[in-house]
């Protein structure tokens, strides 16, 4: 089916950022109410085609639209053309619908910010960036909105950026997403150069004809961008830094959309990974390093953007690793990118209106007792947290819970492992999610004479309150008679394999209800029975400080990347001067005959001459008989 | 207008400005900017009118001039474009009205008069057009060396710091170059002699046999000359010098056109002239563009200096444009060739804000600049755009001709392909750094009282943003015109491009 309308989804709210940024002040008066309907329009389209979708057969559900031929040169050939299916849809209804709660929110929590018009015209650009990202029909389209939302993300990372460290946050995670980008455009160059074609329905089609070898390659290559985008381990230091950007950017870009484009492009080229089981172990492996990573992390955060980012982190390395477990796992990875969509935008907007009520002031440490003076913000965030840890009847047990049972049931050591990784995640969220809640919400106010706690106005709670709907009934309705996997199989076709399985559902339930009841239990005891200080115990295990140091992230790539990198730059600078430009001097004052030369060439500087020499010439000869291999 | 005559008409204009310019009286300083900006806007709606007129799939040369010039050696002025040539013609035209207007004041500090600045600068646009249409292989020789006189005169008459120490660096590193490349033009001459006639007609010269050895010896001639215009590593040494020393507008056009004549040679001469040393010496060519690129970029993050910064930068990218023309795959060709127009543009927007800022801040190094975001938000964003552009992030059009490069590049060298590509990540660092140190955190001292682009300059800076802009989504009128012509020289060169694995395979 093609389509005509796909197009107005990304061009509405591309147009309002187009304007509030070519307006400049002049729209500061009306720019946030004009952001705000536009990325509302987007979401009417967005249902209005999922109407049309819903009532078309299966197989006539896709719709594509063909804009314009944007590149092509000898057989490379790439249109600008958009492609709704099942899998996108489910993203474009979350981009549009948190997205237009959170610009709701954000009129009211950017009020007093001088600049909240830029504000606006960085969330439009963002919305049509992440649309442009899950209905570009080719790889080369994906990646124009893939580094498109790195640069929004960028943007509101550094939006204050007259604080050095905000800035140095934004340019971090700019770089971190770059290592990302570079996988995704060699992915895209294997692919071209293996399959000639870098359409999504081109590379399914011809998927089965390439090697295993040139799958696999591509299937890393895309794990290395997903890795990027998505906070995964080895990438994953950008996404607590980045939490210096306004909380509604974490709550939307940081948390419900961005951050899970790396789910998306795994599950959107799952004819890749199906086809090279190495690369697909690989995704496993990395979500499940990840869900335990950011897990650990989180249970030592007193900030609280920064635990719910590290938090974010470990949700998505669930995803990753449902999306690593094949056909049997997709559907719930992607059930729990929805349900976690609406619980964790959620809760940052919660976290956003708590500091909105406290001056600002993230140490849940200065927090404890705001139950009483923020009802609607504690029952929405209560809600999140019961979802997010898994309890039974809400968002999260449905879609969590499912990730754990495909681990176990994987087969071998592989499954087991994967498994155990999984339900121990479960377990320490739960301790670190009630940590957070009592933290907030419980105990005795810790807040000095300055605060004065308050519920945010209705501006900023109905959004929430939506978004708690959203965390207590979506997963049950996803799961109503298998209700999502079967929209998105003719997209991910599962295959249904009814081995022996190891773990009933039932039994991973119990499980996991059991471990999340002792990390709820552990933190109760920590938290509530006993009091908490003001300022964080030094006399802390050494776990609990690697986990405060992020589990030395920073300074794994301080040492390995950053240092030898600077150092390596100025010596390269020095040789420029000294070697290179020095050789140049040295042959013009040779011809002219002056005896300077006589004086470059002094004892000890003709020896590492000699050897940067003989050193260039080892490299440039090794040089080039890699590149005729 | 009559075919032949759109070429010779797009050279003479701009002579006619500069006689224009040396009649009027003295102190009519502000008369010599408007005609030359006029001028140079005629001559940028005479090449776009050309433009339409060029025949898209045509793979000859088209607007062909051929008249006799010094019969007794056989010397030709003879013009023509392809669709590669036209594309750095109209490079040329459109960048120097823009460079006339941004840079209205820049003659001011110069050791001569604003009359000899801009009769310099026009002069230098017909030796442009003209390097870049001359079919004949003295012709091009004698604006590839006449071409150094103007931007000699422009960058120690005009520029600022050590101007007169750079000039010279690079008039001595280009005619140590122009020699090499004369030796290998007189061999030629000599060895069409022998075989039936002397010439230094580009197309009969391509027709000569020689032995290989001779091959290589004047293909090093060629290509040692433009790798030093390119430039390319380790060539490169005297252009962060003298992009520091230049004004900016002579910066734009020594980086975004003139350095283009290097490439644009290694395309029109190298490969057409000597096809089988092309192929020798390719493995040597893409280790000196990758090396070229991860070099240039390691560069560019330790400058202190705007201008040496984005001297670096087009290392990098010139490394990049290289690797595409010796890839020797269509995308890689094209992606060369838009990227030399792409390049052009970006390196514009980024020399012209950088000037600006330098102007008004009264020093170009990075240290010295700190929170303008708040102080002079335009200026700031037009240097952010500038910058995304130099990064080649998608949408913009840098990004197109980088990506068809990359590609181009790994269907028939891989793994030069993958190191270059590292290049994406260092661009992030080069491009991010200076601008977190100049554009974010607190407003430093010094900075405080500096003032927002004016009408002048914004009206300058916009074609060049929307050309960024447009060609990034758009880029199909540019390559409509590439791809027959490098199509035609990858086909030239003996070269067609790597079938897919999947199709070599079953043998397609």
């Amino acid at each position: 089916m093609t389509s005509n309308s796909l197009v107005y989804l990304i061009a509405l709210p591309l147009f309002g950022a187009a304007v509030l940024l070519l307006a400049g002040r002049r729209s500061d008066r009306w720019g946030h109410i004009l952001a705000t309907l536009l990325s509302g329009g987007s979401f009417a389209v967005g249902l209005y085609e999922f109407s049309q979708m819903l009532s078309r057969s299966t197989e006539n559900r896709v719709v594509t639209q063909k804009l314009f031929n944007w590149i092509s040169v000898g057989s490379f050939n790439v249109d600008a053309g958009l492609m709704l299916d099942q899998l996108s849809i489910c993203f474009v209804l979350l981009i549009t619908g948190v997205g237009t709660l959170i610009h709701i929110y954000s009129i009211a929590y950017m009020s007093h910010d001088l600049d909240r018009r830029r504000f606006f015209a960085y969330l439009n650009l963002f919305i049509a960036a992440m649309l442009l990202l899950v209905l570009g029909d080719s790889y080369l389209n994906l990646y124009v909105g893939w580094e498109g939302v790195g640069l929004a993300s960028y943007l509101l990372i550094g939006f204050w950026n007259q604080k050095p460290a905000y800035a140095t946050a934004a340019k971090k995670a700019f770089v971190a997403n770059r290592v990302g980008d570079l996988g995704l455009s060699l992915a895209i160059m294997i692919a071209f150069a293996t399959l000639g074609t870098v359409s999504f329905s081109g590379v399914k089609e011809h998927a089965s004809q390439a090697s295993t070898g040139a799958l696999t390659a591509i299937g890393i290559m895309l794990l290395i961008a997903a890795t990027g985008k998505s906070a995964q381990f080895p990438l994953q230091a950008w996404l607590g830094d980045a939490m210096a950007g306004p909380t509604p950017v974490s709550a939307l870009i940081h948390a419900a959309t961005m951050v899970t484009a790396g789910v998306y492009l795994i599950t959107r080229s799952n004819f890749i990974f199906d086809a090279a089981p190495t690369a697909q172990l690989a995704v496993a492996i990395v979500g499940a390093i990840t869900l335990l990573f950011g897990a650990v992390i989180g249970m030592a955060k007193d900030d609280i953007k920064k635990a719910l980012a590290a938090s974010t982190m470990s949700q998505i390395g669930y995803m990753v690793l449902g999306a690593g477990l094949g056909p049997a796992g997709y559907a719930f990875a992607i059930m729990h990118l929805l349900t976690h969509g609406f619980f964790k935008a959620g809760m940052f907007l919660g976290a956003g209106s708590v500091m909105h009520g406290m001056n600002d002031e993230v140490n849940m440490r200065r927090y404890g007792g705001l139950r009483r003076f923020m009802p609607i913000t504690f029952a929405t965030f209560g809600l999140g947290y019961l979802a997010i840890i898994g309890v039974p009847p809400f968002a999260g047990f449905y879609s969590k819970d499912k990730i754990i049972e495909v681990a176990f049931n994987a087969g071998g050591v592989k499954g087991v492992t994967l498994g155990v990784a999984a339900l121990l995640g479960a377990a320490i969220t739960a301790f670190y999610m009630t940590r957070v809640v009592i933290l907030t919400f419980a105990g005795r106010a810790r807040w000095d004479g300055e605060a004065h706690p308050h519920e945010s106005p209705i501006l900023m709670w109905a959004p929430m309150v939506l978004l708690a709907v959203g965390s207590v009934v979506s997963g049950f309705l996803f799961t109503q008679g298998d209700a999502l996997r079967n929209w998105l199989s003719p997209v991910v076709e599962p295959i249904e394999i009814h081995e022996a399985e190891l773990l009933s559902p039932a039994v991973v339930s119990v499980l996991a209800l059991a471990l999340v009841l002792l990390g709820v239990g552990f933190a109760v005891v920590k938290y509530l029975r006993s009091d908490v200080p003001v300022v964080a115990p030094e006399n802390v295990s050494i776990f609990t400080k690697l986990a405060r140091r992020d589990l030395l992230q920073d300074d794994f790539n301080e040492l390995v990347f950053m240092r030898p990198g600077q150092k390596l730059t100025e010596v390269l600078v020095e040789t420029d001067q000294v070697l290179i430009d020095g050789a140049v001097r040295g042959v013009a004052r040779l011809t002219i005959g002056s005896g300077g030369v006589l004086r470059t060439t002094q004892t000890g500087f003709v020896r590492s001459y000699a050897m940067w020499i003989l050193l260039g010439a080892i490299g440039f000869i090794a040089a080039i008989w890699m590149v005729t291999l | 207008m009559n075919s032949s005559n759109w070429l010779t008409t797009l050279g003479v204009l701009p002579l006619v400005g500069a006689l224009l310019i040396s009649v009027l009286p003295k102190k009519s300083d502000l008369n010599a900017k408007r005609i030359a900006f006029i001028t140079t806007l005629i001559v940028a709606g005479v090449t776009i009118a050309m433009a339409t007129q060029f025949q898209r799939d045509n793979v000859e040369m088209q607007f062909v001039v051929n008249r006799s010039w010094i019969p007794s050696l056989g010397i030709n002025f003879a013009l023509g474009v392809d669709g590669i040539a036209l594309v750095l013609i109209l490079l040329s035209a459109l960048l120097a009205p823009i460079v006339v207007l941004a840079g209205w004041n820049e003659s001011s500090g110069g050791r001569w008069s604003t009359k000899t600045f801009y009769i310099l600068l026009l002069v230098l646009e017909t030796m442009m057009i003209g390097v870049f249409a001359a079919t004949d292989v003295f012709l091009f020789y004698v604006f590839f060396e006449a071409m150094l006189i103007p931007v000699y005169f422009l960058i120690g008459g005009y520029g600022t710091g050590t101007r007169s120490a750079a000039a010279v660096k690079f008039l001595l590193y280009s005619l140590f170059g122009g020699l090499l490349m004369l030796a290998s033009i007189i061999a030629l001459y000599v060895i069409s002699g022998e075989q039936g006639g002397h010439t230094f007609d580009i197309g009969a010269l391509s027709q000569l046999h020689m032995s290989s050895t001779t091959q290589n010896l004047l293909f090093l001639g060629f290509f040692i000359a433009f790798a030093i215009k390119a430039p390319l590593w380790p060539f490169h040494t005297w252009l962060p010098d003298a992009a520091d020393a230049a004004t900016p507008g002579t910066s734009v056009l020594l980086l975004g056109v003139l350095d283009k004549v290097g490439t644009f040679g290694m395309i029109r001469y190298c490969l057409s002239l000597f096809p089988e040393a092309s192929k020798t010496f390719t493995p040597v060519i893409i280790v000196l563009a990758v090396t070229s690129i991860i070099y240039g970029a390691f560069l560019a993050i330790g400058q202190k200096d705007f201008k040496r910064l984005i001297a670096f930068t087009s290392i990098s990218h010139f490394g990049f444009i290289t690797m595409g023309i010796f890839a020797m795959t269509s995308q890689g060709q094209s992606g060369a060739t838009l990227y030399m127009f792409n390049h052009g543009f970006s390196t514009a927007a980024l020399f012209l804000v950088a000037g600006w800022m330098a102007t008004r801040r009264g020093s170009s190094k990075i240290a010295d600049f700190g929170g303008l975001q708040r102080v002079t938000p335009v200026m700031a964003w037009v240097f952010f755009f500038a910058g995304m552009s130099s990064l080649a992030l998608p949408g913009l059009s840098s990004f197109v001709s980088e990506f068809l490069v990359l590609v181009g590049t790994y269907t028939r060298y891989p793994v030069a392909a993958v190191v270059g590509a590292f290049g994406i990540v260092l661009a992030a660092l080069y491009i991010l750094i200076p601008i977190q140190r100049s554009l974010h955190g607190p407003t430093t001292p010094g900075n405080e009282s500096l003032t927002d682009l004016n009408l002048r300059e914004k009206v300058a800076i916009a074609p060049v943003i929307a050309v960024i802009l447009v060609l990034g989504f758009y880029p199909s009128p540019l390559l409509n015109v590439i791809n027959p012509a490098s199509e035609h020289v990858v086909a030239k060169a003996g070269f067609s491009d790597p079938l897919p694995t999947i199709d070599a395979k079953v043998g397609k």
